[in-house]
């Protein structure tokens, strides 16, 4: 699916849904659940989580993909996990700053 | 990616948390995201362009941020401190649109054409009224959409409104705050004003953190300490002017505030004598020195607490000068010394700052500042050390010109405060015959000290050198400063400019 930088998805398995920070170069097949994401006012289809794409979202880290670029950041979270085809994304390790205002 | 995003995922992940107010009776984070839905519904139903704040800090300041962001208008507070023809003239720039006004400020802003005034208690009730029905009609709001307005204090001329939108905003929070990251008795005492950066960041750090908010409607140094012990507060953000009443205020009663573990301070130059004073005051206090612009979403670089207890407790001198640096760049913000031609200047060199990164904004209305590939010019000068920390020299239009010397009053500053008779002091240009420019002081004593206009300039002299030696010293009980910190140079470059001849 072709993804732009502030595009919102939810996922077809869970209530995962996650916007897109940084888009990826190129058209990338984002899942969730081992689904593939659909946009945030899809009707949600009831597709179940597959196996091994069960180790969960949180709300508020940021998942990137080192091949494609793409980052996203979860904006609600579910039991199902992230992936570009089979590959899982992971959690951007991010060290928050002395808080300044 | 709108600012609004930063509410909904605290209300999702922390519905039933404080965020606004006392402990015990504020706004729940699942409370300000209806009240901010219900007050864009009527932003919407009113058609405005605009929606501002012309008030002292409430609980409207963040109900009409979060409402306009939702309602995909440009939010825009306003200092109601300006004088009633300049106030009028800003919000009449608002229209078609709709601010929220205290007592105070409503009856002067009566008749602005295109701009309904919203009574400060009457829109809060509005708001509170359970009509859920208009919360779906939203529209979409694209990343690329102003979020926030900003008028620049304009102490130097018409105020220009800087523009920020949802995407350097949003960019600024994501890439620095942990989402829920505050433990639940955070709470973060907010005395800066709305209209300015630092008061507008803390509203989206904060909320996007579940740090609870309270406000100081206006600063003010025993109230700040006051609140402080009532209400349990952590965390604080102050302009330097703040700080050191703070600090006096501490210092005569003797307080200890043991529930704060945080301060930051920015907005303007804090000298070394203050934040050590503090320091030793609140030796539990974590403090950060943050750098940063309205333009550039607040801030771009951080001094953090490690870097402040490792200078502070250091005997080399090149490790304690570093207290009074402005830290290192944030991670995500690129930035580089330039000279006037534009080349990148080695480590030491004094030169323009430039930042470029997702959060510049660089932009006023209808003019972007930005040059070559995105980097925005701050016209602040300074200089980076070997280890990447960035030193703060003052504006670049401050500069004193003399005989073709540079001369920077920061440091000329900092060398007459060091005096221990000089309680403040500002340095600026004056007329000069002979070289055209010379270095003109401004100086407050301390209480019951005495020292004279030639003891000071041998004081300069032998600290620096004879041509940064103030020719013209002139003493005043108090230096002009904005309510926000900024010394107003330019008030006194005028007042110099006439007596010096």
């Amino acid at each position: 699916m072709e993804l732009k930088s502030g595009t919102r998805l939810r996922s077809a398995t869970d209530s995962t849904e996650v916007i897109v920070v940084r888009a990826p170069g190129e058209p990338v097949d984002l899942r969730c659940g081992g689904h593939p994401m659909v946009a945030l006012d899809d009707e949600a289809p009831s597709a179940s989580v597959e196996a091994g794409f069960d180790e969960g979202t949180q709300l508020g880290k940021r998942y990137e993909d080192d091949g494609s670029g793409l980052e996203v950041l979860c904006t609600k979270p579910g039991p199902a996990s992230l992936s570009i085809g089979a590959d899982p994304l992971h959690i951007k390790g991010a060290k928050p700053l002395p808080s300044s205002d | 990616m709108n600012i609004a995003l930063l509410l909904e995922m605290a209300a999702e992940g922390a519905p039933d948390r404080v965020l606004v107010g006392s402990k015990q009776d504020g706004l729940t984070a699942a409370e300000l995201l209806a009240r901010s839905r219900r007050a864009a519904a009527r932003f919407v139903s009113m058609g405005v362009e605009q929606a501002g704040v012309v008030d002292l800090n409430s609980e409207a300041v963040p109900v009409a941020l979060f409402g306009a962001a939702l309602a995909g208008v440009p939010f825009a507070p306003v200092n109601y401190r300006l004088p009633d023809e300049q106030l009028r003239a800003l919000v009449a720039r608002l229209a078609p649109g709709a601010v929220v006004a205290g007592p105070d400020v409503e009856p002067r802003l009566a008749g602005v054409d295109g701009v309904d005034v919203l009574p400060r208690a009457a829109f809060l009730d509005a708001v509170v009224a359970p009509d859920e029905a208009v919360a779906g009609d939203l529209p979409f709001v694209d990343p690329d959409e102003i979020a926030v307005l900003l008028f620049t204090s304009g102490t130097t001329g018409e105020p220009k409104a800087a523009v920020l939108r949802h995407r350097h905003l949003t960019s600024y929070v994501f890439t620095t705050v942990e989402c829920l990251g505050a433990g639940d008795d955070e709470a973060q005492l907010v005395s800066v004003p709305p209209y300015h950066v630092a008061g507008l960041a803390s509203v989206l750090t904060c909320v996007y953190a579940g740090r609870r908010l309270v406000y100081l409607p206006a600063f003010d140094a025993e109230t700040w300490v006051a609140t402080v012990e009532a209400e349990g507060v952590t965390q604080a953000m102050v302009v330097p002017t703040m700080l050191r009443r703070i600090v006096d205020v501490i210092e005569q009663q003797g307080a200890t505030l043991p529930s704060l573990r945080h301060v930051s301070y920015g907005g303007g130059r804090t000298p070394l004598e203050l934040i050590e004073r503090a320091m030793k005051l609140l030796p539990n206090v974590d403090f950060v020195n943050a750098y940063g612009l309205t333009e550039t979403s607040s801030t771009i670089a951080v001094l953090g607490p490690e870097d402040h207890r490792k200078a502070f407790a250091s005997t080399n001198p090149a490790e304690r000068t570093r207290l009074g640096s402005a830290g290192r760049p944030l991670p995500s913000v690129e930035l580089e010394i330039r000279s006037t031609e534009g080349d990148v200047l080695p480590i030491g060199e004094r030169g323009e700052i430039f930042v470029r990164g997702e959060q510049i904004a660089g932009e006023y209305v209808g003019r972007s500042l930005l040059v070559d590939g995105g980097w925005f010019p701050t016209n602040d000068a300074g200089y980076l050390d070997d280890e990447g920390f960035l030193y703060l020299d003052g504006r670049l239009d401050d500069v004193i010109v003399r005989g073709g010397e540079n001369l920077s009053p920061g440091e000329i500053e900092e060398t007459l405060l060091s005096h221990p008779a000089v309680a403040d002091a500002a340095v600026v240009g004056v007329p000069d015959p002979e070289w055209g420019e010379g270095v003109g002081a401004v100086i407050v004593l301390v209480g019951g000290e005495a020292a004279t206009a030639d003891e000071l300039r041998d004081w300069v002299r032998e600290r620096l050198r004879s041509t940064k030696a103030p020719t013209v010293v002139e003493f005043r009980d108090a230096l002009p400063y904005t309510e926000t910190g900024k010394l107003l140079r330019r008030v006194l470059r005028d007042e110099l400019g006439g007596s010096a001849g």
